[in-house]
């Protein structure tokens, strides 16, 4: 299953993901106003299973994780990216969004379809027939992410060993 | 031998329980204080400890601090602050502070960041409280819901961008002025660094322009920024009935002599020149000259980083026998209930509202596009605050500059952007 790229460039900030004069709305309703600033059409045009490309420092900006929230709940499957703001990088994979540090990201243009091979390491780019090898994830974060995000992975150890030491 | 530390490595070593860390390990370590605000906090962590079915860890070393939707405007704001109130008398956090002001300044001003801690934080500028000698950092909700129920985190020990200056800034040029020039000098994609500022003119600097300096830290990509701990640490924390019990072990945090860094800069703060970020990014910097006479509808000074009673005595110090340009307005957000009383006691607020600045309360306000003080579409702002992104202060057309206070007050007077020194001098109007 190939997903659409949707590119942006350097800095991509979290206020643009989740505008904070909106943070008080629902969840679902702050994710349909998700990077409005620079492109109008994008909460209304993404389809789940679709990608969006970033530049360097994707993510850089504030703590709050309405901005991986809101990619999530449009369906985003993955951010691929030349570099992520530390914050937004750790509360994606919290949350089970993918984030794949990627040179080539700047080779994708806007429309690319995409799929991934998260066992393998390998993102497909269908519309260039171009494939690029990305770095697994931190092993000690593997165990998180096949639970499916922080707290699943805490309920988890909590409901066998009785606490969370 | 073994090569040395860094200060960031040496702390995270003690709290991970070992001997030494090297930057690219990773270690979990015990939090020492972990802490969030109304926005941030409770409303996040809830449902997320609800589920686990766990409480706090250690009440005594979670803080929370109610400043984002300070005071309430509506019933929704006035909903968030109420939960965060409950929160805290439900699971007896004591060190709880309402509407007094903004949390990386009325956590300092209590006497919680201590040197050597591990401090996690949620919001992006916690590495304000590096300016104590602490490794701090910011986290979003869920690793702070998981950090409140565990104590702990995962920490991937960072490589440490040392920044050293030597000289002595001319008058007008503060240490907002160092974190602009720096942004476009390091740029900001700088995640998973620390950044450690060293050198004269950092020792001669007071608290206030350390936490200036390590506060910007995020806007550098940094996860955190450290000044080492020393006298004026130890006298900063004693004035305020707080003193450091072990003072050689916090001398001892600072960096050995041959700790390795990912890269080494030195830099003149005699040679700096006031400076000035121009939309939409604090990387945008040029020296005030090449933004002068740029037109502005609202001067803003507010938030953590900009609005401690030192940025409020420089802006007194440009408007002192001035006023505001008619057709400009100038917005002063003390960032603490304390800031406001100092600033009243020794005459600041009066020499600010004689010139026209206008009172906001304490909190994170505008700067976060939450409180009094927005722009409309097509405005133009100049701010003492830290970022600058698209639409993070209003209308999505606004355009937000980013200067010093003496930078904003200057722009208030002329109803443009200009450089302050000339009106420190007396030689502008």
């Amino acid at each position: 299953m190939s997903g659409k790229a949707f590119v942006f460039g350097d800095n991509i900030d979290t206020d643009v993901m989740a505008p904070g004069y909106l943070m008080k709305l629902p969840p679902e309703e702050l994710a349909s106003h998700c990077l409005s600033a620079i492109d109008p059409d994008f909460a209304r045009t993404v389809q789940p299973g679709d990608f969006v490309v970033g530049g360097q420092s994707f993510g850089i900006g504030s703590s709050r994780e309405q901005a991986a929230v809101s990619l999530k709940l449009l369906g985003v499957k993955a951010v691929i990216a030349r570099s992520f703001a530390r914050i937004f990088w750790r509360n994606a994979i919290n949350l089970g969004l993918i984030c794949i540090r990627l040179d080539e990201a700047r080779y994708i243009a806007p429309g690319d379809r995409l799929s991934l091979d998260l066992q393998v390491g390998t993102l497909f780019n269908h519309t260039q027939d171009r494939r690029y090898s990305f770095d697994p994830l931190p092993g000690h974060l593997t165990g998180m992410i096949a639970d499916g995000g922080l707290i699943p992975h805490l309920k988890k150890r909590l409901a066998a060993k009785g606490d969370l030491a | 031998m073994a090569r040395g530390m860094t200060l960031v490595e040496k702390i995270i070593a003690r709290a991970a329980d070992r001997k030494s860390v090297r930057a690219g390990e990773i270690v979990t370590v015990g939090i020492d204080l972990a802490f969030a605000h109304d926005s941030s906090g409770p409303r996040r962590w809830a449902p997320m400890l609800e589920e686990l079915g766990v409480g706090l860890w250690d009440p005594d070393r979670v803080a929370i601090v109610s400043d984002h939707y300070v005071p309430a405007v509506d019933a929704e704001s006035a909903a968030i602050l109420k939960f965060t109130r409950d929160f805290a008398a439900a699971h007896g956090v004591k060190n709880f502070f309402d509407m007094v002001g903004i949390c990386h300044l009325v956590l300092p001003e209590h006497g919680l960041i201590r040197p050597g801690a591990v401090i996690a934080g949620g919001d992006s500028h916690t590495p304000m409280a590096g300016a104590f000698g602490t490794y701090a950092a910011g986290y979003g909700a869920t690793d702070m819901a998981a950090i409140v129920a565990t104590g702990r985190t995962w920490v991937s020990v960072p490589e440490t961008i040392r920044v050293e200056w030597r000289g002595a800034f001319a008058d007008g040029v503060a240490a907002k002025d160092v974190m602009l020039f720096l942004c476009k000098e390091l740029g900001l994609d700088n995640a998973f660094n620390a950044v450690e500022y060293a050198g004269p003119t950092v020792e001669a600097m007071g608290m206030a322009e350390r936490m200036v300096l390590c506060n910007m830290a995020a806007e550098l990509g940094c996860e955190t920024g450290v000044v080492a701990p020393d006298g004026v640490t130890f006298d900063y924390l004693r004035e305020i009935g707080a003193p450091v019990e072990d003072e050689a072990a916090a001398l001892a945090l600072a960096s050995d002599a041959d700790a390795r860094y990912a890269t080494r800069h030195t830099f003149d703060a005699g040679a700096l020149e006031p400076q000035i970020a121009a939309p939409h990014s604090p990387d945008r910097t040029l020296p005030v000259s090449g933004h002068q006479g740029v037109k502005i509808d609202q001067a803003y000074i507010g938030a953590c980083v900009g609005a401690k009673i030192e940025d409020l005595r420089m802006a007194a110090r440009v408007l002192k026998g001035r006023r505001v340009a008619p057709g400009t307005r100038l917005l002063i957000a003390p960032a603490s209930a304390r800031t406001t009383q100092e600033a009243s006691a020794d005459g600041t607020l009066h020499t600010l509202t004689e010139a026209g600045a206008i009172l906001l309360p304490s909190g994170c306000g505008a700067c976060a596009g939450m409180g009094a003080g927005l722009l409309a579409e097509g405005e133009t702002c100049i701010s003492s605050t830290n970022r600058n992104f698209k639409g993070r202060m209003g209308a999505k057309s606004a355009n937000v500059y980013l200067g010093s206070p003496y930078s904003v007050a200057a722009a208030a007077v002329a109803g443009h952007i200009t450089d302050p020194r000339p009106m420190l001098e007396g030689t502008a109007p």
